[in-house]
């Protein structure tokens, strides 16, 4: 997908000054985003979040998730430490597309799903044709 | 395309090495995937899922991150040779027929297996799976457990 690939790297070139002034370390989740004929969904594993702690925001374009991880009992040593724990931030800059008052999202077993119905102007139509 | 990712692969740079690791694993399941042609299901890495282990002076504690699973989907066994084995299997949840923009979730059966640092008993291991993180809290065996030598002074 040459074309997506153009997007992103542009939309990843505009915002970075945000971030910085954030400070902490993230971790950036992982995603999955799918398209349908209404809506486009976008799930990422956000393990450790308790559901009150998801901060999911849509602001000038551009929607910004936010997971805080509680810190867990930390032993002094590990045994094996296969993997680090910590906060997660990722955002997504959302297309004019998608009917921004009527995203909604749902957080479930360490997996936030997110729903972004798309304006009605832009979803696919049948055209009926009359038989002439 | 309706939707932007901000793809930020060098964040974790900026951190130690333990963040490194991460990142590290994150790329190889992540690059290790584009072999396959969507949609589909990439299978999961070997060493799935990663695990941190600890223990204290009565304990073995075994964590991981399965985001997505509940408990009754997971099969958790220890052997008397000390070994933990995880079992289970992550469903698709996206729906068929649908366009896919970004994949970075994997899918798919996992079995790990971990030997354990002592003897711990079997019969005595609790898990809970809290919003996706998996805590496997295990009972040492009596003969592990580390013993406070009585010092008697002449």
């Amino acid at each position: 997908m040459p074309e997506t690939n153009a997007l992103v790297n542009k939309a990843a070139g505009e915002v970075t000054a945000p971030e910085a002034t954030r400070g902490g370390i993230y971790y950036t989740p992982r995603v999955d985003i799918y398209e349908s004929a209404d809506e486009v969904v976008l799930q990422c594993d956000i393990p450790g979040v308790k559901p009150q702690d998801v901060d999911l925001r849509f602001e000038k374009g551009e929607l910004s998730l936010h997971g805080k991880v509680q810190p867990r009992p930390v032993p002094a040593e590990y045994v094996e430490e296969e993997y680090g724990v910590g906060d997660f931030h990722r955002s997504f800059a959302i297309a004019p597309d998608i009917d921004a008052g009527k995203i909604s999202a749902e957080y479930r077993d360490g997996v936030l799903t997110v729903h972004l119905p798309k304006q009605e102007r832009v979803k696919p139509k049948r055209i009926a044709v009359q038989p002439g | 395309m309706s939707i932007l990712t901000r793809w930020e692969p060098f964040r974790e740079l900026r951190h130690e090495a333990r963040q490194m690791r991460h990142l590290q694993r994150a790329m190889n399941q992540f690059f290790g995937r584009w072999g396959i042609d969507l949609p589909e299901w990439p299978a999961l890495a070997v060493s799935y899922p990663p695990v941190n282990l600890w223990e204290d002076d009565d304990f073995v504690y075994a964590e991981a991150e399965l985001p997505g699973l509940k408990l009754p989907d997971l099969e958790i066994t220890v052997t008397a040779n000390n070994q933990l084995t995880l079992k289970g299997k992550r469903e698709p949840a996206a729906p068929e027929k649908v366009e896919w923009h970004r994949q970075e979730r994997g899918f798919g059966s996992f079995q790990r297996t971990i030997q354990l640092p002592v003897s711990v008993d079997a019969g005595k291991v609790e898990a809970r799976l809290d919003n996706g993180v998996l805590t496997i809290k295990m009972a040492k065996s009596p003969a592990a457990k580390p013993r406070k030598i009585p010092v008697k002074a002449e």
